[in-house]
């Protein structure tokens, strides 16, 4: 696995902090050059993996990359499925069957699952999963994509519900079909780690909010750094700035001083930031660090009001 | 341990299901779905007892309380049945298609000394709840304007074919989305009186409102413009936004960023500046036990197990509460086809009214999967 990631979420006017910002970012990024082209000052810093929401968007980004073999010799995405508001937005205006039924690829292929009723639902279920997987990878053929994420919202809507068989669904198809490892984004990392393991997925790849302040990470910081410390996963730390309430040395000092974290994943909307972040990850995960003051300010209690 | 029953499991009644399975407090003593397919899955899978009878869920299964997550039109009478068996109860909004149920289910569940709840979660959002700390330390001065507004792209055609694109379901984007922001304008500063100018327009849909405007009249001379559109999709998801203006500053809330502006800093208000103070949720935000979809849907489920478990009224977001909503939508409604001067726009009125007729709420949930 990379070390640091780069993430998508400033493409897709998506911003934890600010409805202004995400909306600047939106406009920003609506031609996919303007994307294409941080992605290439990321290729150029080093960066050698996106971690890309199945968005529309990522099927002409898709081509591209397609387009350029040599532009992007090794470049990796690991895709993160579903785009959530897709599916909740279809639900909102044709309801849950009617939803499911505008995301598969032919109605013929619904009307076949369900004719068999009640019976069949177990089976069904898997098989409609598995359609799902298949329509959201459809934009990555060709393309190497070693991790398929299960996003946030889904993970822990079923974890919720204790429909934990679904991971290991989720994981044996992306693993059959696609020769990928299965990952998990969640924000109750602890508790997925236990649902995982109790479904045989060992050593998972799980990538969640790891940041100083706690920032949407459920159970509470501590139990999250003794996850970490203790446990046989492969953590990734997403959120390390708490979307900017932390000051970039200072959040990614606190992450990097967990050994066991194996990558950090970072979006950024421009080439400075997004320069002065790798650069910040490299010098602070170094092999042996000097115990400078950053590194101690990252275990101290910060302020958590943001002003 | 409060034993729930969760009825109705569309979008948000399995996010309440998810939430309040994993709650430390809660047990999900059983479910209930019209569907199902739903059922059977869920069954299957997780090992909870499923039932597509409501009748049979209140009389059958050893509950608490519930959670009413179905469509509205069915708001009142689940609402009102579980209330006369004792449970506590809390209901998605908007609570009752007219006012009339609403402030009788209100007076039913504070006469039985039952916890009563709707799902209004922006009140759970941080910057709403800091929001209403500001304004009610009087830092804004009096308050003379406010403008409500909440935009959203789910509506882009005509097609729809759930409960939501169907007025007699109690669907619509008045029902649907300007609640939200109605709902938040109470908690913030308190319920309009009157309603003048009201629009409800169709944009794509053929039986309900995509967008709705109003004046709003406050008690003390406020007033208020409210603003509400479903059909924009250059808005990512639903995003609300209030905007007060007093007369020492301005205050603009969203679920992500508080802004204020102060004329004058209060001396008794030492952490805040003469000018612009800015307040993000992320920093605010107090962390909860489990996490789906942003903290205030975790929130308002905490605060409704703790409140079952102590026995404490009124809640946050009480059927009372939404009762003023519920009253503020029907003036809305009542407004917007009342006869004007020359010029009439009678959108409302537009294209007449198809009466479909609906199975009484027994055969809704009628067999078991």
């Amino acid at each position: 696995m990379e070390r640091v990631l780069f993430g998508d979420n400033q493409f897709f006017g998506i911003n934890h902090m600010s409805e202004e910002k995400a909306r600047a970012q939106a406009m920003r990024f609506q031609d996919d050059r303007s994307i294409i082209e941080l992605l290439d000052i990321a290729y150029a810093a080093g960066i050698r993996v996106f971690m890309c929401t199945t968005h529309a968007r990522m099927a002409s980004l898709c081509d591209h990359i397609r387009a350029h073999p040599e532009r992007y010799a090794g470049f990796q995405l690991y895709p993160c499925m579903p785009y959530a508001h897709k599916y909740a937005d279809a639900v909102t205006e044709h309801g849950m069957i009617g939803a499911l039924k505008r995301f598969l690829p032919e109605e013929r292929a619904f009307n076949a699952l369900f004719k068999g009723g009640m019976a069949l639902a177990t089976r069904d279920l898997e098989a409609i999963a598995q359609l799902l997987i298949d329509a959201e990878m459809k934009s990555f053929a060709g393309l190497e994509t070693p991790i398929i994420f299960l996003q946030n919202v889904v993970t822990d809507l079923l974890l919720g519900l204790g429909f934990v068989q679904a991971f290991r669904m989720f994981a044996d198809h992306v693993e059959r079909k696609y020769k990928a490892e299965a990952g998990f984004i969640t924000m109750n990392m602890p508790r997925l780690l236990d649902a995982l393991e109790s479904v045989g997925i060992d050593n998972p790849i799980i990538c969640a909010n790891i940041n100083k302040i706690g920032f949407r990470m459920c159970g509470g910081k501590e139990l999250y750094e003794k996850t970490i410390a203790t446990r046989q996963f492969r953590p990734i730390a997403m959120s390390v700035l708490a979307s900017g309430a932390i000051p970039p040395r200072e959040a990614i000092a606190y992450v990097c001083a967990q050994k066991q974290i194996r990558s950090i994943v970072f979006g950024a909307s421009s080439r400075s930031t997004l320069l002065e972040t790798k650069r910040l990850i490299d010098e602070l995960s170094q092999p042996t660090p000097s115990p400078d003051s950053a590194v101690e300010d990252a275990f101290s209690t910060g302020p958590r009001h943001v002003a | 341990m409060t034993r729930i029953g969760v009825v109705g499991l569309g979008k948000m009644g399995l996010s309440h299901l998810a939430i309040l399975n994993a709650h430390p407090e809660a047990q999900v003593a059983a479910v209930c779905d019209s569907n199902s397919y739903v059922l059977t899955t869920l069954h299957k899978y997780t090992g909870l007892r499923v039932t597509s009878d409501y009748e049979r869920l209140l009389t059958e299964v050893e509950l608490d309380a519930v959670v009413i997550a179905t469509p509205p039109r069915l708001h009142s009478e689940m609402v009102r049945a579980a209330l006369e068996r004792g449970l506590h109860v809390f209901c998605e909004k908007p609570l009752c298609l007219n006012v009339a149920d609403s402030v009788e289910l209100a007076a039913l569940a504070d006469e039985r000394g039952l916890v009563n709840q709707v799902g209004y979660h922006l009140r759970f959002v941080a910057s709403h709840r800091e929001a209403q700390r500001l304004i009610r330390a009087g830092l804004l001065g009096r308050i003379h304007h406010v403008r409500a507004e909440a935009f959203g792209g789910v509506v882009l055609r005509a097609a729809g074919s759930s409960w939501r694109a169907q007025r007699s379901e109690g669907g619509g984007c008045l029902h649907d989305y300007a609640t939200h922001v109605i709902d938040l304008l109470t908690y913030l500063i308190g319920p309009p009186e009157r309603v003048g100018g009201s629009v409800l327009n169709r944009i794509f849909s053929d039986d309900v409102e995509d967008e709705v405007y109003a004046t709003l009249y406050f008690p003390g001379g406020t007033t208020g413009q409210l603003a509400v559109n479903w059909s924009d999709d250059s808005y990512r998801k639903l995003t609300t936004r209030v905007t007060i203006w007093g007369t020492n500053g301005r205050l603009s809330v969203d679920r992500q960023e508080l802004q204020l502006f102060l004329r004058d800093r209060p001396s008794d208000a030492a952490s805040l500046n003469k000018g612009w103070n800015i307040v993000y949720s992320a920093g605010l935000a107090d962390g909860v036990w489990y996490y789906v979809r942003g903290e205030e849907y975790s929130a308002q489920l905490d605060h409704f197990v703790r409140s079952v478990e102590a026995r404490r009224t009124p809640t946050e977001a009480s059927f009372a509460s939404a009762s003023q909503t519920d009253r503020v939508v029907g003036l809305i409604k009542e407004d917007a086809i009342a006869p004007r001067s020359a010029g009439d726009h009678l959108t409302y009125q537009a294209r007449p009214h198809r009466r479909k007729s609906f199975p009484r709420l027994r055969r809704f949930f009628v067999g078991s999967p």
